[in-house]
């Protein structure tokens, strides 16, 4: 008796789980793709996503544009972050910086970056300057707007406690300013990186000849839903990385916060 | 006993550490120091009393350097200090960092060490502010004050948020640390009792002036008559016709909640 009892608590535990859900769905997707509920060139069926998967994968074909889309997400990240970063501490730092700087970001905040997509193949043509500038333009705004405001909203009390001890504006900034905007900077990170992703999308659909926007504009004209599936998959895999990568620098670097320091 | 309000004799010979001749400060048209003259000798404990909004925090941050002045006629010296209410420590360093922060050279760590041991809190040297108490906080503030060998030591309302306890621990520690590091000392403070008890002069300031100056030459720890009359004298300084037990409400309560004015600039 206690030995069945233990088991149907393992069990009834075992579907309490947030697995069960998405598993119970696979197996209805599955089961409806098998029984010709849902047609092939509606839906690819799991298994067949998977297959699909393997055959990209030892095939390079896979790798080979996830590479290409990388380096575009990558060069565009390179470029975008230094510009906010940069943008921000001479917003942030000074006056003049601010004057100077934040009126025209606070209007380029009310331009959609996707929207300048015809425009930068004017006048940048269809290769992959446009791509590479419409990430770079568009991660700019969310790690500028964070660290600005990051820098602004630093205690002014920390500030004034290490002036008193005669720190010099330099040491202020270093030990005092950039530190309290830290938190900031990485929320904007994390904001540019899953902006560069999604402008990553939209921006491979100019005219590519490799990477996965040209994997998925392929596909769609061969009604390849299962090798749509997979990109999209890579998609939420690349979103999931950059989540993971914001996060592991953030516990690095944020081991003093509260929640996070051991006591 | 008590002495006269122009007592000199204690602190006549050598140059005073502080001197403010006539020093003006306002914000606007509103006039918060109006011809204040102090001075304070090298080694002097004063304590500063006065209503909330009287201009304390004001004029403890010209002698912290914080705010200009203007050309008038004021002598700090460099090497100086502060302790304020909260004890500003930079969460992000851990507790030496903190302490060391600004100092330069070798052996920082040490030093460091030695200040934390001073005030009890060696065995924290690793630890990040956050986990701190707020009387251990204090302390590391005390330790990052005194790590620098300041001339000058200021303390705005240090021990106002402390627990009753822990301020009397507290008390103790700093003449500890003030006899062995002989800086001059100016504590603004809303409780009379604790300027009785700690400090060699007890100014008021009232309306942006010195309005009454008390110097005790009686031992610390044997002030219990003299200062039983003393604080009934600063009380009517201070304007507060109570005399009997619960006082420290009725002379500065808004300081300890807004301490420090924040028009400052980032
Ligand atoms: N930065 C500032 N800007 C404008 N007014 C200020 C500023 N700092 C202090 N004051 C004013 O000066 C007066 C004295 O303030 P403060 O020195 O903080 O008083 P206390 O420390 O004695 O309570 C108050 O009326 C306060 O409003
Ligand atoms: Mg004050």
């Amino acid at each position: 008796m206690p030995r069945s009892t233990q088991f149907h608590r393992r069990l009834a535990s075992l579907f309490s789980g947030h697995w069960v859900s998405p598993v119970v769905f696979l197996i209805l997707w599955e089961g409806g793709s098998r029984l010709g509920l849902i047609p092939k060139s509606t839906l690819a069926a799991p298994s067949a996503v998977i297959g699909t998967l393997v055959e990209m994968l030892t095939t390079g074909e896979l790798p080979d544009n996830l590479w290409v889309s990388f380096l575009r997400v990558a060069a565009g990240l390179v470029i975008g972050l230094s510009i906010g970063i940069g943008l921000a501490l001479a917003a942030g730092l000074s006056r003049q910086g601010e004057a100077a700087i934040d009126p025209i970001m606070q209007i380029k905040r009310t331009i959609p970056t996707l929207a300048l997509t015809p425009l930068f193949i004017v006048w940048f043509g269809i290769g992959e300057t446009p791509k590479v500038a419409l990430i770079a333009f568009a991660s700019i705004f969310p790690v500028y707007l964070n660290l600005y405001s990051g820098i602004r909203g630093v205690d002014v009390r920390l500030i004034e406690g290490a002036r008193s001890f005669g720190l010099s504006r330099a040491e202020v900034i270093w030990h005092v300013i950039l530190p309290g905007a830290l938190p900031s900077l990485l929320v904007g990170l994390r904001y540019s990186l899953s902006v560069s992703i999604l402008v990553l999308v939209v921006a491979e659909q100019i005219n590519a000849s490799a990477g996965l926007g040209y994997l998925v504009n392929n596909a769609r004209d061969f009604m390849r839903t299962d090798i749509i599936v997979v990109c999209l998959l890579v998609y939420a895999a690349l979103g999931l990385g950059a989540d993971g990568l914001v996060r592991l620098i953030e516990r690095r670097a944020l081991a003093w916060r509260p929640n996070l320091a051991e006591a | 006993m008590l002495a006269e309000t122009n007592f000199t004799a204690a602190f006549p010979v050598s140059e005073p550490v502080v001197r403010l001749r006539d020093f003006h400060r306002s914000f606007g048209a509103n006039t918060v120091i109006d011809g204040l003259n102090l001075s304070i000798a090298p080694g002097e404990f004063v304590a500063l009393l006065g209503r909330s909004g009287g201009g304390k925090t004001t004029l403890l941050r010209t002698l912290a350097g914080l705010d200009s002045v203007g050309g008038q006629d004021v002598l700090i010296p460099n090497s100086r200090a502060v302790v304020f209410q909260d004890a500003r420590l930079l969460p992000w360093k851990k507790v030496w960092r903190n302490v060391a922060l600004g100092l330069k050279g070798p052996g920082v760590r040490e030093r460091a060490e030695a200040a934390l041991n001073e005030v009890g809190l060696g065995h924290r040297i690793d630890a990040w502010p956050l986990t701190l108490s707020g009387g251990e906080a204090q302390r590391v503030a005390l330790a990052r004050a005194l790590v620098r060998e300041p001339k000058l030591l200021l303390l705005d309302e240090p021990f106002a948020a402390l627990d009753a306890l822990t301020r009397i621990k507290m008390h103790a520690l700093v003449l500890e640390l003030w006899r062995v590091h002989r800086p001059a000392i100016l504590m603004v403070t809303h409780d009379v009792d604790e300027a009785v008890a700690l400090a060699d002069r007890i100014l008021v300031l009232d309306a942006g002036r010195i309005v009454a100056e008390e110097h005790i030459t009686v031992q610390r720890g044997e002030r219990g008559d003299v200062g039983r009359v003393l604080r009934q004298r600063l009380l009517g300084h201070l304007g507060c016709e109570i005399t009997s037990e619960h006082v420290l409400s009725a002379v500065d309560v808004g300081a300890s909640i807004l301490p420090f004015p924040q028009g400052a600039s980032a």
